[in-house]
Parts: structure tokens; C-alpha cells; sequence
């Protein structure tokens, strides 16, 4: 399990250092994912029951990794939904997706 | 006792009131109010006089961080009575001049906001007794010096003097905490009382002398001995009103005042007597000489002003020869040159507040201050006049003015001096009146050039912007006040001498014993053969034939070259640190997003990773095989799959696809690990967030394939594995960890604490609800940020059809 977790943030880490904005977005994607999972299995994987009372008798998993994971399932969802429109925009106003194009801007 | 708090803090609670009260106050009553409240400090300030010259102090300690040993004391004894009466009084006398000076339709409230803020930090640096709280209100003095000069900030000049005043007084306060924290090292108290009190102790120690220096540094930049008075002829550029307080009256002896303070603890030292006597020295002739070729009144004035500093400079350092000498009967000769010298800091006060404010009358009723454009001024302003005239022959030493009587002491001290034979003065020692001499001679001159070339010789009336006439009698009040003070001092001496002078003395000198001794009468007359009247003879005579041959000698000063000058050594030290910083920034700063993710990367690597191999805390422990089944197996194998795959991926479109089945992959992977909720998130948005990048591709290009150097591709592929590696070793670390305990078992009580019973929703829903809550608003935010870049259009010709 760890070591899924490590290529993936291998792949990630891969993609955020690449040009593209596409897939500089997806790699931040990707490494919340693993960031996800890493938090799961720091909790103890499959320890336990479903943490719903009255489903079966405990022991429960943590359910703590679960309610941090499900906050940052969603936050990373607002970033990539900013970052794509942030995205759009930067290659409506200046008409390249490359950052080795964007540099230097004439009102930085 | 927390009166003495207020004199502190009143100014800096006016100060904070003065922007708010101009709303409701007509601009022409404020400057009345902020005249009131420093007249009513000073007022204040001398019912303390009869106090403090029987000999009292007045302390007080509010306990502020005592942990650090650093408390509000405030301490009032005669030298802290001497320099306060001085920052209310001349302020009280600044404030009423500057009433007139300054046009009503100036931001009149920012510049009393910060003539208050100045007052009150110089307050707080000569009653404070903590060495730290001291350091606070010197540095909040260059603070405030700086906004006052930059009053009129439209001005470049003004800027660019702010800026250089500000940096060099800066770095000196810098260097004078450094020996205020050896101070603190050696001595375990941060109390100047305190210190003073066990000087025994401290000065074996090996930081003594490096404090020293370092401490004289932070004085001597604040007060603008040489090579540091640069700052002060720039600082010209402020209103003649800030010139007149602060760079003739109180922030400039700022530096005269912690010399003074420390000489009972440094005083022993051969260092400081050289030091200070020498800069002081070198500084006095420095001053005066380059005093004479200036054109600009206030210039020449500066000049002069930093000459005089010197003098009261090396007066205290002659003056600290009494406490190597221990206290008897001869060496009673040697402190006479400290009373001099805080007898010349008032009377310096006093003539050349005058004299600032003259010129400050002929900037404002001519509108120049150029000798070149000025003359024969006698009979258009003789109220003026007299100012000048008074004020300068103070300062060259005639009687019956008051600097007379100091600038005799001042010969009398110097040739004391050189008899003694301690400190290599024996050899050495003659130079010391010399060059008094002689700076007294260019003093002299300079003197002249201020009466005579101003008002005497021919009118130019072409030059002059504005005809000339008398100055409005508010502008006269308050340098005839001073006047009177020039006068007054010379015939009744020792009034002062009595009441202020001596308690100042009992704190120059803690360990000698009776003060009155310390005191000497003061006279004009010494008697047709003391040696210091026949110096001042020589030097008015010599001075008379110096001024009339001006002409004739003054090419000499064409002979130093310019570019070697102080001041340009300061320019281009300033613009080299400026280029090579810009240099140093501009090659990491390379404005490429991919070389700051790089550092962050190789950030992480470095502290996390180093750490791990610092520390050795790797921990292995293998998955146990029985619990991984097939289907988790097949799931991990598409991750990876998927994974590598978008690294490969042509299209974007494949790119999504593949990142889509890693993110439902991992959707399953919260159903293997009995996590149910995480898993409908995950699935929702993750079908959003497909959805959202299918949309977005509609307006964004293909991908296109990149090309770069094979090192960079070597480089990311590098860091990338790097970084998966250091997380796979945190992770395994983590796994192992168990050194805290586990805090998940709160909420095995969900039900009967938050009547769920689904224990994740009650962790977000009542536990952790704030979170939850700063979560939505993340949410709404982004929803907010997406919202307005779509709609809004780019400045300048964006084009955007929605």
C-alpha cells in the first residue's frame, strides 16, 4: 500500500515539474490521492467495522483518518475546480499553456 | 510614581489622537493643542527641579517582561531632568514656530503626529533605565526622525536624506544592541542602575571592550561624529522647524546622552577616552572646516552642528580621565570637563535653535537660504538680525554670550588635559588644544560668514524671489526666547549650574562622593593671564583675518577629491549592495513556475529527508500477505498502471481518462477499507471533477508533446523518484509510529454526545464542526474565485465570451 503511495506521489511530483498546465493540475490531483490514502493507512487499514453504530458490533476502524480524509477530498476539489478555471483564464488572456512561455510577464 | 510614566506615554497617546481629532479640530487650532500638551510636560517636567537638585531620584518599575529582565523603569535624575526639559522645552518652542512656518494647507496633522512620536520616544530613551526599553525608543527616535524628514515626501531630496539618515543611525542602534547584549552577558542585568552599580565585575570580562566599541558606535551614528555625520547635512532637507528640534537640540545629543550615561561603567578605559575624545575632536575641526565652504545656510549649519557635537563629544571623553583617576582632590580638575560639556549641550541648545530658526525666517520670507544670493539684509530684517548676530557670536564664543563661558571651559579642560601623563598623553596630549584651537578658529569663521553674508554687503534684489521684509511676529517669539536664554545664561551661570548642572553630575559621577565639589563657579572673568583668554583673544584675531582673506585660501578645499568623499563612498556602497542583491535575487527568482516547484521539492527532500537519514529512524515492517485479496491486488495494479500510464499519455483526453480510474480506484479502495462515506464523496467528485476537466478542454489546447533538454528531463525524473521515496519511508515510519495516544476513542460515545450514529458524520457535524464550517467557506471561496474569472473580463483587451 505504501508503495502505491509512493509512485503515486512519484507520478505526481513528475507531473507538477512538467510545462504543461493540464498536467500540472492532474499531478496535483494525483497527489492528493496519495496524500489521501497515506492518511488511511496511517490509521490502521481494515481494523476494524464500518464506524456506523448499530452495523454490527465494534471494533470500528478510525474513524478519525475517515473524517480528515472526507474534508480534504473536498478541498482538494475546490482547488482543482480553481486551477482549471484559473487554467482557462491565463490561456484566454495570454494564449499559451506553457509556463516556459508565461514567464517574465511585461506587468509582473 | 506613575506620573513619570505619563510625561512617556502622553506624547504617544496625542500622537495617536492627533489623525483622529483633525476631523473635528480646524486645522488652525491644532498645532495650539499639540503646543499645550508639551508646554504643560515641560511645566510638569521642572516642578521636579527642586527634587532632583537636593540629590533625589525618582524611579519607577512596571514589570513588563520579567522573565527576559527587561521592566518599564522609568529614572529621573539630573542628567535625564537635563536632556527632558530640553525635548519639552525647545518642542514647546519648535511647536509654536512651526504654527507660522508651515502653510495651513499642508497634512499639518501627519506632521504633528510625528513631532509627537519623536518627542515621546525621546522622552522614553533618556528616562528609560532598561537598557532594552532604551533600545526601543532610540531605535522608534530614527523611526520618527525619518518621517519627519521625508515630510515633504514629493521632494526626491528629502527621500533620498530620509533614507540615509535612516540607514546609517539604524545600523548604529544595531551595533548598540549587540553591546547592550554584552552588556546584559556580563553584567546579568539589563538595569544602566544596575550596572553602574557592579562596573567592578564587569570590566575584567572579554566582552568589555567589544561592548564598548560597539556601543560607541550606536552614539556616534546617532550623533554624527565623523565618519558618520554624513546623514546630517542630507537631513537638511526637512522643514526648518524638525532641523531645529531634532537636528540641533535633541536627537543628535541622543548619542551625547548614552555616552554621558555610561561613562561611570566605561569611563576607566583608555579605549573610550580615545575614542571618544578623539572622534569628538577630529570631528569638531572636521565639522568646522567643511562648515566654511558651504553656500546653503542650513548646510553650513549642519556642518556646524556636527562640529559642536564633536566638541561636547570630546569634552565627556576628557571628562571620563576623572574616573580613572579615581576620586580626590586633583582629579575634582578633570570632571570640570564633563560640567563643560553638559553646559555647552545646553547653551548649544539654546543659540542654535535660534539660529535654525533664522534661517528657517529667511527661507520663508525670501524663499532661498543661498549666501551667493543673499546680503545686506540688516535693514529689511533687523529683528532677524539680531537673532543672527547673538546666536552666532554664542556659538563663536564671545562674550557676553552664553557659549563664552563653555567654550572657555572647553580651552581650560583641553589644556588640563595634556598635563596628565596617563593613557600615552604625555606624548601625544599637546595635540589636543591644538586642534581645539584651531577648530575654534574655522568656527569662528564660520560664524561670520553666517552674520556677514547674510546681512551685511549689498542687497541683490534680482535674485531674491520675494522682496525681503520682516518676519511675522509669531516667528520671532520663539527664537527670542532662546535669545534670552543666550543672554541670561551668560550673567546668571550659575543659577543653572546650581540646579541642573549638579544633579546631571552626580549621575556622570556616582562614585565621588559630594557633589558640591564637582561643581565648579562658573566665571567670565579668569584673570588677565589665564591662558583660555589669550586662546580666545588669539582666535578672534586670527578668525578677522581668516574670514577677510577668503577668498584667497579657500581653493584648498577643491584639493580633496570628490569621488573620495564620505558621501559618495556612502552612494556607491548603497547602489553596489542594491545591483548585487538584484543580481543574486534575479538568478533563482527566474520567474519559471517549474524552478519554484523545483525548490520546493528539493526543499522537502533536504529537511525531510535528511532528517530521516539524520536520524536513522527507519522502520520496516512488511504487509501482512493474508490480509491482501485478490481483488485489492487487481485494484492496486490498475492504480499503478493507470498511473504510469498518464506520464505516457498522448492525448489529454487519455490523460483525464487515466486520472479518472485513479481516482474511482481509489473510491474502491475507501470501500475495501470500510470507509463507505468516503467513498460516495469520492465517487461524486470525481465525476465533477471529470466533468469539469472535459469542459475545460473545450477552450484549452492539446497537449502538446514537450520538448526539453534530456538533463531536465533527468532532473524531474530524479526528484520525482526522490520524493516518492522519502513519502514511502514516512509512510512506513508513520505506520510503526506509537509514541501518542490515540485520541479516535472520543467518539466511540458519538451517539450519546451527538445523536448520530454514523461516527464519521458526528466527527464533522458536532465535533469537528468549526472545521467543517472553514471547509464550506474554502468551498464557497473557490466557488467565488471560478465565478469571477469567468465572468469578469481581463483588463486590456481580454477576449472572453461568456
Amino acid at each position: 500500500m505504501i508503495i502505491l503511495i509512493g509512485i503515486l506521489v512519484s507520478v505526481a511530483t513528475y507531473l507538477i515539474l512538467s510545462r504543461n498546465m493540464i498536467r500540472i493540475i492532474i499531478g496535483t490531483a494525483v497527489l492528493s490521492h496519495a496524500v489521501n490514502l497515506l492518511i488511511m493507512t496511517s490509521g490502521g487499514l481494515k481494523t476494524g467495522n464500518v464506524p456506523l453504530l448499530g452495523h454490527g458490533d465494534g471494533p470500528f476502524t478510525d474513524a478519525l483518518p475517515q473524517a480528515l480524509i472526507l474534508t480534504a477530498i473536498v478541498i482538494s476539489f475546490a482547488t482543482t475546480a480553481f486551477l482549471l478555471v484559473l487554467a482557462y483564464r491565463t490561456y484566454k488572456t495570454n494564449g499559451s499553456d506553457d509556463f516556459n512561455e508565461l514567464r517574465g510577464m511585461s506587468d509582473e | 510614581m506613575t506620573v513619570d510614566v505619563a510625561i512617556i506615554l502622553t506624547p504617544f497617546i496625542f500622537a495617536a489622537l492627533t489623525p483622529v481629532l483633525y476631523r473635528f479640530i480646524s486645522k488652525k487650532y491644532i498645532g495650539w493643542l499639540v503646543l499645550s500638551v508639551s508646554f504643560i510636560l515641560f511645566l510638569f517636567l521642572t516642578t521636579y527641579i527642586p527634587r532632583i537638585s537636593d540629590g533625589e531620584v525618582v524611579a519607577f518599575t512596571h514589570e513588563w517582561i520579567p522573565s527576559l529582565g527587561i521592566h518599564f523603569t522609568t529614572y529621573l535624575d539630573g542628567l535625564s531632568l537635563i536632556f527632558s526639559l530640553l525635548i519639552t522645552g525647545v518642542g514647546s518652542l519648535v511647536i509654536l514656530y512651526s504654527i507660522f512656518y508651515l502653510s495651513r494647507s499642508e497634512q499639518l496633522y501627519h506632521f504633528y503626529c510625528y513631532l509627537l512620536l519623536f518627542m515621546g520616544a525621546m522622552l522614553g530613551v533618556v528616562l528609560s533605565d532598561n537598557l532594552m526599553v532604551l533600545y526601543g525608543f532610540w531605535e522608534l527616535t530614527s523611526v520618527s526622525s525619518f518621517l519627519l524628514i521625508a515630510y515633504w515626501h514629493h521632494r526626491k531630496a528629502s527621500r533620498a536624506g530620509a533614507r540615509k539618515s535612516m540607514i546609517i543611525t539604524v545600523a548604529g542602534g544595531i551595533s548598540m544592541l549587540a553591546g547592550f547584549l554584552m552588556l546584559y552577558e556580563m553584567s546579568k542585568t539589563l538595569s544602566i542602575r544596575e550596572i553602574i552599580g557592579n562596573v567592578e565585575a564587569i570590566q575584567e570580562h572579554a566582552l568589555f571592550v567589544p561592548a564598548l566599541v560597539l556601543i560607541l558606535l550606536g552614539a556616534f551614528t546617532k550623533s554624527a561624529q565623523f565618519p558618520f555625520y554624513i546623514w546630517l547635512p542630507d537631513a537638511m532637507e526637512a522643514p526648518t522647524p524638525v532641523s531645529a528640534y531634532l537636528h540641533s537640540a535633541t536627537m543628535v545629543k541622543a548619542g551625547i546622552y548614552l555616552v554621558a550615561r555610561l561613562t561611570p561603567v566605561f569611563g576607566g578605559e583608555a579605549l573610550w577616552f580615545w575614542l571618544v575624545t578623539g572622534v569628538g575632536l577630529f570631528t569638531l575641526f572636521w565639522g568646522s572646516f567643511n562648515a566654511v565652504k558651504q553656500v546653503d545656510l542650513k548646510a553650513l549649519l549642519a556642518f556646524s552642528t556636527v562640529s559642536q557635537l564633536g566638541l561636547i563629544m570630546s569634552l565627556l571623553g576628557m571628562g571620563s580621565v576623572a574616573v580613572y583617576l579615581g576620586n580626590s582632590s586633583e582629579t575634582i580638575i578633570y570632571t570640570q570637563a564633563a560640567f563643560a560639556a553638559i553646559f555647552h549641550l545646553i547653551n548649544h541648545s539654546t543659540f542654535k535653535g535660534a539660529l535654525f530658526m533664522m534661517v528657517g525666517i529667511i527661507d520663508h520670507e525670501l524663499g532661498t537660504r543661498d549666501i551667493r544670493r543673499l546680503g545686506g539684509l540688516m535693514s529689511f530684517m533687523p529683528l532677524t538680525f539680531t537673532i543672527a548676530l547673538i546666536g552666532s557670536f554664542s556659538m563663536a564664543g564671545l562674550p557676553p554670550f552664553n557659549g563664552f563661558l563653555s567654550k572657555e571651559m572647553f580651552f581650560a579642560a583641553t589644556l588640563h588635559i595634556q598635563e596628565l601623563n596617563i593613557f600615552s598623553l604625555d606624548s601625544i596630549g599637546f595635540l589636543i588644544p591644538i586642534v581645539a584651537w584651531i577648530a575654534s578658529v574655522f568656527t569662528f569663521v564660520y560664524c561670520l560668514i553666517i552674520v556677514g553674508k547674510t546681512f551685511f554687503g549689498k542687497v541683490q534684489l534680482h535674485l531674491l524671489a520675494k522682496h525681503p521684509h520682516e518676519a511675522p511676529i509669531g516667528m520671532l517669539i520663539s527664537p527670542y526666547t532662546l535669545i534670552v536664554f543666550v543672554v541670561g545664561i551668560f550673567f546668571f551661570p550659575n543659577l543653572l549650574g546650581h540646579y541642573i548642572l549638579r544633579p546631571a553630575m552626580a549621575s556622570i559621577y556616582p562614585t565621588f562622593p559630594t557633589t558640591q565639589e564637582l561643581t565648579p563657579h562658573i566665571h567670565a572673568w579668569h584673570g588677565i593671564f589665564s591662558p583660555e583668554l589669550w586662546m580666545t583673544i588669539f582666535v578672534i584675531v586670527v578668525g578677522i583675518l581668516l574670514y577677510r582673506l577668503l577668498k584667497r585660501w579657500k581653493p584648498i578645499y577643491r584639493a580633496l577629491p570628490q569621488n573620495l568623499s564620505l558621501n559618495s563612498l556612502f552612494n556607491n556602497g548603497i547602489s553596489f549592495s542594491e545591483s548585487f542583491s538584484n543580481r543574486v535575487t534575479g538568478r533563482y527568482m527566474t520567474g519559471n513556475l517549474t524552478d519554484y516547484f523545483v525548490y520546493i521539492f528539493l526543499a522537502f527532500l533536504m529537511i525531510v529527508g535528511g532528517y530521516f537519514l539524520q536520524t536513522d529512524i527507519f522502520s520496516w515492517s512488511p504487509v501482512d500477505r493474508e490480509s491482501l485479496e485478490v481483488f485489492e491486488i487487481i485494484l492496486v495494479l490498475i492504480m499503478i498502471a493507470s498511473s504510469v500510464g498518464i506520464l505516457f499519455a498522448k492525448s489529454r483526453i487519455t490523460t483525464v481518462f487515466l486520472s479518472s480510474v485513479l481516482g474511482y480506484s481509489v473510491a474502491f479502495f475507501f470501500i475495501v477499507f470500510r470507509a463507505p462515506d468516503l467513498a460516495l464523496t469520492q465517487l461524486v467528485v470525481e465525476s465533477v471533477s471529470t466533468v469539469l476537466y472535459l469542459i475545460c478542454f473545450r477552450h484549452l489546447p492539446e497537449i502538446r508533446k514537450e520538448i526539453q533538454p534530456k538533463w531536465i528531463k533527468m532532473r524531474n525524473i530524479f526528484i520525482s523518484l526522490a520524493v516518492g521515496a522519502t513519502v514511502t519511508l514516512v509512510g512506513f515510519a508513520a505506520l510503526n509510529y506509537e509514541k501518542f495516544i490515540t485520541i479516535s476513542y472520543f467518539f466511540n460515545d458519538s451517539y450519546e454526545l451527538a445523536g448520530g450514529k454514523n461516527i464519521v458524520n458526528t466527527i464533522l457535524g458536532d465535533f469537528r464542526a468549526f472545521d467543517t464550517m472553514l471547509e464550506v467557506v474554502v468551498l464557497f471561496i473557490a466557488g467565488l474565485g471560478v465565478y469571477t474569472l469567468i465572468k469578469l473580463k481581463a483588463k486590456g483587451g481580454g477576449t472572453n465570451e461568456n
